[in-house]
């Protein structure tokens, strides 16, 4: 492998270089993109240290790359703990930029949970961005503890029973000096917590609802829509938690009904959903939420 | 240098952080760690090191242990970690990328039996578990041979021809936690002997390029037959690490076979490890009553030896395979190697395979005594002998 490596130099601002085999639709094209945006306009460079997923199909085949930095694949459940020996050595020697882990749903809240727990606990000097597209997509749509109730995968072919997992609470009881959700459908609020990130040291922990045509049987036209109703109807809140403490909400929801978002997505049964349950649970979801937010505000500067 | 009564663990703590810090005006080092008996004492001494530039991980567990050191390697930095048994298990996913990846990684094992039953006592399963991963292994019968075995390796695995990650075993209880007087170096030489790293496809801030990732087969196949052409250049840099040790240390590591009293030897012992010490106390009284009887240590196990092994039985008629491992429903895997190296260049030769020790059971003199009582009886090889089995109790 030593001896017949090209190198190829890195551009600005093009962290997902075109030509990249993505799916049309896909959130990580635009997470993507707006994560290498707000690398540049903080004048910062990275090295991604991606796990078994998507995101690292998306890199393409050997020796070209879709990824503008230098990039790492690593097994399934490793990507925080060899960012954590990237990252020791970036410090050891006093070199900059970032170490961003990018990694799936599945080798975050499943077979990456204790590392990236052990991480998070040592504070590792790390950025670690979830996309969750809820589902195992490269494997060909199985479940995750990230999927919720009532889709339908290739391993829940009935719907699945069980809720989805509150990752970002899990990351806040870590005390972690920063932990937010990202959305897509909001650029400004999106690039802002990046920045934030960049600005910080230790272990920062981002979520974004990155959805996915293939699996959520929808159309990759609406996959941006998709995201903005879940923020909208309260299904995914955008907040930050900063020391496992200081919580800030960064879209309140307008009311807007969550079935919509159902309904345009062919891996839920319209008729197994139970909308009234559904509505109840993102309003008390929310409500939790604010009373976090007033009790325990982050204050801003 | 001094001399200290030590155990094997504290032999490869030291070895590893002396050869941690010789890294210190370069990248530096780092590694992760994760207990385990019985080589936890390894990574307590690596713990408490105080590295001039380096930083020790305490993860939750080897798998993440290996994956630290992985992403210490690939920046640039000297690496290592220490496992055993379960350990090595459970890591197995990530030993094999630190192969692939061709990253000069360090690992000592203690070797430990691998349950059910549950034991922690020497048996070479769980290295030898890790044979096909693109690791170099090498396998110790004392305290010395750990300590420079360990610092040699650093300097093997280093070396841009070969690229390679190496596993130093040595066996439970037996060298680890036993006390001997052992030479500890200075860190003055032990600088002098490891250059400072400069790993050639480290990643660099400003190169894009993605490591580990997907490649076609033609692409894949040729890294592969790189590693294939490392792995035989292995034996002649190990010579020359094992000339610069000597030069820099005053003391021979030993070659990556060891022969004692093989010249005209009708038979041959092959035994790796501690049954190498006990074995050779019983060649030396046999040669003294006259038996043309020879050993044959196997010191390193990956790559296989195969010319050094054929040389040393050229003499030969019956060769006995010590194997302190089990391969289920196959025998001993020293002895399937060794079949394969004879194979269409010595069909005359008799090789025998015995499987002793598995367990943590002792390989005494009397073993040696039962097996080579059981060798010269033969006048063709059959299945693997076990020893130890109380034909007593059976029915
Ligand atoms: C140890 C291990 N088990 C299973 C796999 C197979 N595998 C590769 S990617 C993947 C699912 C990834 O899902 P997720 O993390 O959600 O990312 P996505 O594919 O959706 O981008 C699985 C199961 C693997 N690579 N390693």
């Amino acid at each position: 492998m030593a001896a017949t490596v090209p190198s190829i130099p890195c551009k600005d601002e093009c962290l997902l270089r075109p030509g990249n085999t993505n799916c049309g639709g896909c959130g990580m094209s635009v997470g993507l993109t707006m994560l290498g945006r707000a690398l540049a306009d903080a004048g910062d460079t990275c090295t991604l240290v991606i796990p078994a997923c998507c995101g690292i199909v998306t890199a393409g085949a050997f020796p070209t790359t879709s990824y503008g930095v230098p990039t790492i694949a690593t097994t399934f459940a490793s990507s925080s703990a060899l960012a954590s020996g990237v990252a020791s050595i970036r410090d050891l020697n006093g070199e900059s930029g970032q170490v961003i882990c990018w990694a799936g749903d599945g080798g975050t809240y499943d077979i990456g949970l204790a590392t990236l727990s052990a991480a998070a606990e040592r504070n590792e000097n790390i950025i670690y961005i979830c996309y969750d597209n809820e589902i195992y997509g490269n494997t060909g749509g199985q479940r995750s503890s990230a999927t919720p109730a009532g889709a339908r995968t290739t391993t829940t072919p009935f719907g699945k029973t069980e809720g989805k997992k509150d990752m970002m609470s899990i990351m806040a009881a870590h005390r972690i000096p920063y932990a937010a959700t990202l959305s897509i459908a909001h650029p400004e609020d999106f690039a802002r917590k990046i920045s934030t990130a960049l600005s910080m040291k230790g272990m920062r922990f981002l979520l974004m609802h990155s959805p996915c045509p293939t699996g959520w049987k929808s159309e990759p036209a609406d996959s941006v829509e998709l995201v903005r109703m879940a923020v909208a109807s309260g299904l995914f809140p955008l907040y930050e938690v900063y020391d496992g403490d200081g919580y800030c909400i960064n879209a309140h929801p307008d009311d807007s009904d969550p079935a919509e978002y159902f309904e345009r997505q062919r891996r839920f049964d319209d008729d197994e959903i139970d909308f009234n349950a559904t509505r109840k649970a993102c309003s008390e979801r929310m409500r939790y939420l604010e009373l976090l937010a007033e009790e325990f505000p982050h204050a801003r500067d | 240098m001094s001399v200290e009564v030590i155990t094997g663990n504290h032999a490869a703590g030291y070895a590893l952080s002396a050869a941690g810090e010789a890294n210190r005006s370069a990248r530096g080092v780092a590694c992760g760690i994760y207990p385990i008996t019985p080589q936890t004492e390894i990574v307590e001494y690596v713990a408490k090191y105080p590295f001039s530039k380096g930083r020790v991980v305490p993860v939750e567990s080897e798998h993440s242990a290996m994956a630290v050191s992985m992403g210490a390697s690939i920046s640039g930095a000297r690496s290592f970690t220490a496992s055993s048994a379960n350990g090595l298990a459970y890591m197995a996913e990530n030993v094999m990328v630190a192969g692939y990846y061709r990253l000069p990684i360090v690992m000592v094992a203690v070797n430990r039996t691998l349950g059910p039953p549950w034991n922690i006592w020497a048996d070479q399963g769980d290295t030898l578990m890790l044979r096909d991963f693109a690791w170099l292994q090498f396998y110790c019968e004392d305290n010395q041979e750990v300590l420079d075995t360990t610092l040699l390796a650093f300097r093997l695995a280093e070396d841009r021809r070969i690229l390679l990650p190496i596993l130093v075993c040595m066996d439970a209880f037996i060298v680890s936690h036993t006390q001997t007087e052992t030479a500890l170096p200075e860190q003055a030489d032990v600088d002098r002997f490891l250059p400072d790293l400069d790993l050639p496809h480290r990643i660099h801030s400003g190169e894009a390029r993605t490591l580990g990732g997907l490649a076609w087969p033609h692409e894949g196949l040729s890294m592969r037959l790189e590693i294939d052409e490392a792995m035989k250049r292995v034996p002649d840099v190990y010579r020359e690490c094992r000339t610069a040790f000597e030069e820099t240390f005053g003391r021979d590591p030993g070659g990556a076979v060891q022969t004692f009293a093989t010249e005209d030897a009708d038979v041959i012992l092959v035994a790796s490890g501690t049954m190498a010490t006990t074995a050779r106390e019983v060649v030396r009284q046999r040669r003294d009553a006259g038996e043309k009887i020879g050993l044959v240590k196997l010191k390193m196990y990956r790559p296989f030896p195969a010319v050094e092994l054929l040389a040393a039985c050229e003499t030969a008629t019956r060769v006995a395979v010590l194997d302190r491992n089990y391969a289920a429903g196959e025998g001993g895997i020293f002895c399937q190697d060794t079949r394969a190296a004879f194979q269409g260049r010595r069909d005359d030769l008799l090789i025998q395979n015995y499987l002793t020790g598995l367990c943590g059971g002792d390989v005494t003199p009397t073993v040696i005594d039962e097996i080579l009582a059981d060798l010269s009886m033969r006048s063709e090889a059959g299945e693997p002998v076990w020893i130890g089995i109380d034909a007593g109790e059976e029915n």
